[in-house]
């Protein structure tokens, strides 16, 4: 098959891995700007070679890189995600991190969205070095009722994040928000209403909420782009479109594990199969594997049972996360699997689960890993 | 023309240089006049409501500036620092 190029960000830098054929032998290369944060790190699937990467260090501000020769050289947008400048009376909000970068559409050349913390949706039509708010979003009245202000998010702050652009429709795109909830919009961000019916809210009194939900992550699945899963604050769940209620699949998963966690990856051809990664959502949310024991769970049912796969894993102490970007698929036969974690190891598996293996150790923080 | 010194983390943008003259008569005047030289520069100690950064602080020989309009003589030195922020 064709070598698989990983993309990993690290809160100190990124860096490339790169494997050979047959998925066996693995090569690092790197580090790509060193000691910068590097949030997000993709590749452009329309040329299948421009880099993008969202970045800031620990004293400046945030911005975003590209690179047309494989990383040896980057160029900085001339116009970085930015927030309009208030005016008197105004809220003032400044972009803190850009989180999330999702590719345009497929017969958008150019076209890029980027998500940031604190919630902000942006686009770019010249590739990446301009960037324009989407103010149907950024400047909606409501935004902050939605999101519940900057005080409700994540730990390192509320974050937009999953951008998804339906490969049919360029005007429809959907995108999660920690905290706000699941939002679509049909006519390419002009408009946007909540998605998020049926979605537990555990952090907030009993009741049924329109928003203030918490993603951690949602996808669109490849083979089925009216089927979403979404690996959320407070459960697993899956959408069929065109029904706007959540169905809970994570209650099918072991009483004993849960269904928390950040990532959830979506197999390329096969719209009854994702994976997640669980974690500790007990008690003060410690946000570590389940008792220690890293495991991988796989639904081929769209979520009516799951299977437990962690061979290979540690079977014991090993106490670190995936992120929500840090696991992905590729596009091989059995499909290759691959998780970064928060103690900068990289597993993969390329028997869709079954069984891992460690390729990397010693890198920093892992925030994302991306199948180029 | 007024000295600026700016830390390692922005040398990026200078080429490798810390040293650097700028005009101007206002701490924002002299960023303006640095970003038209270095594009960018500005932008990552500056945010977009000309708030400056959260780790970067702004002195003028060794007074620590409040504004961006505090006002800078000719004879003066401005210095963009760094400050500690964590690991």
């Amino acid at each position: 098959m064709k070598p698989v190029t990983l993309l990993v960000g690290t809160r100190k830098g990124a860096w490339i891995l790169r494997s050979d054929s047959s998925r066996e032998q693995f090569e690092l290369s790197g580090p790509h700007r060193l000691g910068e944060m590097v949030h997000h790190f993709v590749q452009d699937p329309r040329d299948g070679g421009t880099l993008l990467m969202a970045t800031r260090t620990g004293h400046l501000g945030p911005t975003v890189l590209r690179s047309s020769d494989g990383g040896r050289t980057w160029i900085e947008a001339s116009k970085p995600p930015a927030f309009d400048k208030a005016t008197d009376g105004e809220r003032t909000r400044s972009v803190d991190h850009v989180f999330w970068l999702t590719a345009g559409h497929p017969g958008q050349a150019g076209t890029w969205y980027a998500g940031t913390s604190p919630q902000g949706l942006f686009r770019s039509i010249d590739g990446g070095d301009t960037w324009q708010g989407v103010r149907g979003l950024n400047n909606h009245p409501d935004l902050d009722t939605w999101t519940g202000g900057e005080k409700d998010g994540t730990p390192d702050g509320p974050k937009l994040h999953s951008v998804l652009v339906d490969p049919r429709d360029p005007e429809r795109l959907y995108f999660g928000m920690s905290s706000g909830g699941t939002f679509e919009s049909r006519d390419a961000g002009e408009t946007w209403r909540p998605l998020n019916r049926g979605v537990a809210m555990d952090f907030a009194p009993p009741g049924d909420y329109e928003f203030g939900h918490d993603p951690h992550c949602v996808v669109q699945h490849p083979a089925d782009p009216d089927r979403l899963y979404q690996q959320n604050h407070c459960g697993i769940y899956r959408l069929d479109r065109p029904s706007d209620t959540w169905v809970r699949i994570g209650d099918n998963m072991p009483k004993d594990v849960g269904d928390i966690g950040f990532p959830i990856v979506a197999h390329p051809r096969d719209p009854d199969t994702v994976w997640v990664f669980p974690m500790d959502g007990t008690s003060v949310w410690p946000r570590t594997t389940v008792g220690g024991k890293p495991a991988v769970f796989r639904t081929s049912d769209a979520g009516a049972t799951w299977v437990r796969q962690a061979r290979g894993f540690p079977s014991d102490q090993a106490w670190w996360t995936v992120m929500r970007q840090a696991m992905s698929a590729d596009r091989g036969e059995p499909v290759g699997l691959y998780l970064g974690t928060t103690q900068g190891e990289i597993w993969a598996s390329v028997d869709a689960g079954d069984t891992w293996r460690c390729l990397v150790r010693h890198l920093p923080r892992i925030f994302s890993l991306e199948v180029a | 023309m007024i000295r600026v010194n700016i830390p390692s983390h922005l040398d990026s943008y200078t080429g490798g240089e810390r040293d650097l003259g700028a005009e101007g008569k206002t701490l924002a005047e002299i960023l303006s006049h640095l970003d038209e030289r270095f594009p960018g520069i500005r932008f990552r100690i500056i945010d977009e409501q000309d708030q400056l950064r959260a780790h970067i602080k702004l002195f003028i020989n060794q007074d620590m500036a409040t504004t961006l309009e505090d006002v800078v003589g000719e004879e003066d030195v401005v210095t963009v620092t760094a400050a500690l922020s964590g690991g």
